[in-house]
């Protein structure tokens, strides 16, 4: 019930955005759905399993049925998504877009496929919503943004499209091995396969979602992509879009492959490993807000790939409350990263200095996103890469403490970023800025209260995904 | 026994209905109440209300997969002839004959599709072929569509006459037309059957290659759907072509687990050229016309899948394939028709000029490009899904292949909305009047449908 209104409400929201002509009701319009979905999704936390799942025919013939599983990790991504969506539409009310209808409706038909995704327990019914959350990226991005976005967008598609067809083949492949020839994700959960069949169609899978997360070396994509997105675009990819592959691992491979999932992790934290080294790196050399922020979100995504490998019941609490985490603490950087552009003009690193003395309201809000991005104690992030940490530790000694680099590094570009574009003295594009508007202000502040208040008490969140692991594991 | 009558009939009676008229719009109508006339009594032909039997002493087996075979090849020109009528009528002086020559070909269809003989199949063939020879040199004073006449002609003739000579070397060996009789077609294994035979099927199975324009065999496709006229190209890149594959199906369909090693290998090398030809050609082609020949050269190395496979999932699967590629290629030709610029640029900035036919033609292209939701993405699964059935490592090999080129085809059909939705421009389009964008539009909500819920489409099949 809940889960088919998750869906539902963005899907015809979306819809119906396509015939609103004028500019602000479909921005108030848009707000409005979101807002919708925000509520459907608290009203699911004080549901029980039957309100909140469905399970009822759909292709007969082929044995595909429309089923929901909403446990407790889908449950946290809907929620950041619901949360998410919100915060972009009030962050960025004052941009403009020529066809703006077309904008929010496409946004809002995303929205629904990322529901979709989170919520489905049938392989075809996961497979159908996520290729449809791709197909409004594709038109967002290729329609709004910067100047050679046709082309980057183009790979992204192909990429993700080639991506999720081998997992189709993997999908396939499953379900001609279930005795009842069926889609349910508690079939393909009872599986036995042999240690070759596991070995082989764990890698059709695990492309597809690397890609999607992304984890070196399938994440050429991604930088690109989300400069040329316009901001509000990205901030959907990066905070809740990534979360894809990294929720689609936990659910649909772990359980499904334990031996190869075992056999393979070596080579799996290894490559993300060197992709978050790789990428810190990138991320310092680099001069544009933009892509530092896509690299330092290529570094955290490929620490949450390394813990889920790690497989223990520490690194998958981690990773489960960190994909919140996350998706809250990026969405905070894109926003400035937008006000900033939206102020000066420029993202350049070079052109911008002493903004704090322009925008302090905004100085101390970044203050607070950078620390979380570094994760210190006290703001959400920490919790969660120390229990990875403390995961992959367990695992292996080594690869915890060469990604812990990482964040000696995360500190290195970001305190860098905070340095060159807040301090220092003004230059001709800062000269003349003043302070974000009230509505980049509240979105700021509400993520900034949400870092703090779950940096200091993540009770709530890791109890949420506490079914979710105990099941994987007792699995 | 009734589409292969009453199809031929009703070419007669239109090739007689210029002689009372000479209005081409009522030669249209007529054609049209025809087509529906046909499909109607195919229908009652299916579920036996009123059958025309004639004693065929077992040279035509109608099986309820032929007939429905012949419902949907009937009911998708039946789309094709509403959509693109106008565009029929004026290729040239002769309304009338065209209309008749398509009558023609789908008696041939629904030979092809309920053969049990060797001979009715080559007759199929023929009768199907010949008038398609004639439609591409419809546009008499081109010089492109005359080229393409006379080239599809030879190379026509030649394919003919090697299947006719596999058809007597098999006939040679066996001592019979019957396709039953024929047993090392199927699992027995080709290694205990006589040369004679071997190459006989050989030199079938090329011929039949080539009609359905898989590589190495397709080196006149290109040429003869880029030269022919538009509106005939796309009938027969779609449905001629589905035609072919059913035929290839009943030919080899039979109640084994798996084809012959044989078939398997040769099988296997041909889908994989066909793949790579036909895609990665595709990409360096700057008219749409053209690209979408090539495109129908790849499609028709996807739809291999399902000989390959050769089971209840594939025989379903090419049904559905079939019907989505029909659907999609129609709707593109029909909107390729109405712009005059072939050219990708013609497309540029279609959205803006005419909002409507760029959403459904990106809706075509979704489901050519095999996208969930559209009826393109059921046909590619069920081609999968099939080869996956059978097993065997050469089979998972050939559908990873098969998806990568899948991904490579979403490369060049999405340059047609790149060029739709992202590119500056002022397409130009004639006359659309609002009942051909609301037939556009509904063709859209079908594939749509389709995409949603193939059970529909698959149902009928069995009830």
């Amino acid at each position: 019930m809940i889960s088919v209104l998750l869906i539902l409400i963005p899907l015809v929201a979306g819809l119906i955005s396509f015939f609103i002509k004028s500019n602000n009701a479909i921005k108030q319009w848009s707000l409005f759905a979101s807002l919708a979905v925000l509520g459907v999704v608290l009203w699911g936390f004080t549901c029980n399993n039957n309100c909140l799942n469905i399970d009822t025919a759909w292709l007969a013939t082929i044995g595909s049925r429309f089923t929901t599983k909403l446990d407790g990790m889908a449950l946290s991504l809907c929620l950041l998504s619901a949360i998410v969506y919100p915060l972009i539409f009030v962050s960025t009310y004052k941009n403009e877009y020529h066809h703006a209808n077309n904008f929010y409706g496409l946004m809002l038909l995303a929205l629904a496929g990322l529901m979709g995704v989170f919520v489905a327990a049938d392989a075809l019914l996961f497979y159908f919503f996520w290729e449809l959350t791709l197909i409004p990226m594709y038109f967002l991005c290729s329609r709004w943004g910067g100047e050679k976005r046709i082309a980057v967008t183009f790979k992204f598609f192909v990429y993700t499209f080639l991506g999720s067809l081998l997992m189709l083949i993997g999908i396939l492949y499953l379900y001609y091995k279930t005795p009842n020839h069926s889609f349910a994700l508690t079939d393909f959960y009872a599986l036995h396969l042999s240690v070759k069949e596991q070995g082989f169609i764990f890698w059709l899978f695990f492309i597809a979602f690397a890609i999607k997360m992304p984890i070196f070396p399938f994440h050429t994509w991604q930088p690109d992509t989300y400069e040329q997105s316009t901001t509000a675009v990205t901030m959907v990819l990066s905070a809740v879009l990534v979360k894809m592959g990294v929720f689609a691992i936990i659910r649909w491979m772990l359980p499904v492959f334990p031996l190869a999932v075992s056999s393979n992790a070596t080579i799996v934290i290894v490559l993300s490993v060197i992709g978050m080294l790789y990428a810190s790196l990138l991320a310092i050399k680099q001069d544009n807000i933009k892509k530092m922020i896509a690299y330092s979100s290529i570094v955290h995504i490929g620490l949450m790939c390394a813990a889920i490998f790690a497989n223990n019941e520490i690194a998958l609490k981690g990773v489960i409350l960190q994909m919140f985490n996350h998706g809250i603490n990026i969405l905070g950087l894109w926003i400035v990263a937008d006000a900033i552009e939206q102020k000066t003009g420029t993202i350049q690193f070079s052109q911008l200095g002493g903004l704090a003395q322009k925008q302090p309201v905004l100085a101390i809000l970044f203050m607070i996103m950078a620390l979380a991005n570094v994760a210190l104690p006290l703001t959400n992030a920490f919790i969660g890469e120390f229990l990875m940490f403390s995961g992959l530790f367990q695992y292996n000694m080594y690869a915890s403490g060469i990604a812990l680099l990482s964040i000696i590094l995360a500190a290195v570009y970001t305190l860098n970023m905070m340095q060159k574009v807040f301090y220092g003295n003004t230059l001709q594009a800062t000269e003349n800025t003043t302070e974000i508007s009230t509505n980049v202000q509240f979105a700021l502040i509400v993520l900034a209260i949400g870092i703090i208040v779950l940096g200091v008490y993540p009770q709530p969140l890791i109890d949420l995904s506490k079914d979710t692991v105990m099941f994987i594991l007792g699995k | 026994m009734n589409a292969i009558i009453i199809s031929a009939l009703m070419g007669v009676l239109l090739m007689f209905a210029s002689m009372a008229t000479s209005n081409k719009q009522i030669i249209k109508n007529v054609a049209i109440v025809a087509l529906l006339f046909l499909l109607c009594s195919n229908i009652a032909d299916t579920y036996s209300w009123c059958t025309i039997k004639v004693n065929t002493r077992d040279m035509f087996v109608f099986t309820k997969f032929g007939l429905y075979f012949n419902s949907l090849a009937i009911a998708a020109t039946l789309i094709y002839v509403l959509l693109s009528g106008n565009e029929i009528i004026k290729t040239g002086n002769y309304a009338a004959e065209y209309f008749t020559l398509i009558f023609f070909v789908l008696c041939g269809i629904s030979i092809l599709s309920s053969f049990n003989n060797l001979l009715m199949m080559f007759l199929g063939i023929e009768i199907m072929s010949i008038p398609l020879y004639i439609l591409t040199g419809s546009a008499k004073k081109n010089l492109k569509s005359n080229e393409a006449a006379l080239k599809y002609f030879l190379m026509g003739s030649f394919s003919t006459g090697i299947l006719l000579m596999g058809i007597a070397l098999v006939y040679g060996a066996s001592g019979t037309f019957d396709i039953h009789q024929v047993a090392p077609i199927g699992a027995n294994g080709l290694q205990h059957a006589p040369l004679l035979e071997v190459i006989g099927l050989l030199l079938i199975f090329s011929a039949m290659l080539f009609k359905v324009s898989a590589a190495p065999f397709h080196f006149w496709a290109p040429d003869v759907y880029d030269g022919s006229p538009s509106v005939f190209s796309s009938f027969m890149m779609t449905i001629v072509k589905a035609a072919g594959f059913i035929a290839l199906i009943n030919l080899f369909y039979i109640k084994a687990d798996s084809l012959a090693q044989l078939w398997k290998i040769l099988l296997f090398i041909v889908i994989i050229v066909t793949l790579v030809v036909g895609n990665i050609t595709a990409i360096f082609q700057q008219s749409v016309k053209r690209m979408m020949a090539y495109s129908s050269i790849a499609q028709a190395g996807f739809m291999l899948f399902a000989l390959y496979a050769i089971n209840d999932v594939s025989k379903e699967g090419i049904l559905l394939y079939a019907v989505a590629y029909t659907l999609a290629t129609v709707g593109i030709f029909a909107i390729l028709v109405k712009i005059e610029d072939y050219t990708l640029e013609g497309y540029n900035g279609l959205a803006k000029t005419q909002p409507m036919l760029a959403f459904v033609n990106a809706i075509f292209v979704f489901s050519l490009a095999g996208i969930p939701l559209t009826a393109g993405f059921f046909a590619k699964y069920y081609m999968l899904a099939a080869v996956i059935k059978t097993g065997g490592n050469a089979g998972i090999v050939l559908v990873i292949i098969g998806v990568i080129f899948a991904a490579v085809s979403v490369y060049y059909y999405f340059k047609i909305l790149q060029a739709m939705y992202f590119n500056e421009g002022d397409a130009k389009v004639n006359n659309v009047s609002a009942g051909f964008k609301y037939g556009l539009f509904l063709l859209a909500l079908t594939i749509i449908f389709i995409g949603i819920f193939p059970d529909t489409l698959i149902n009928w099949f069995y009830f």
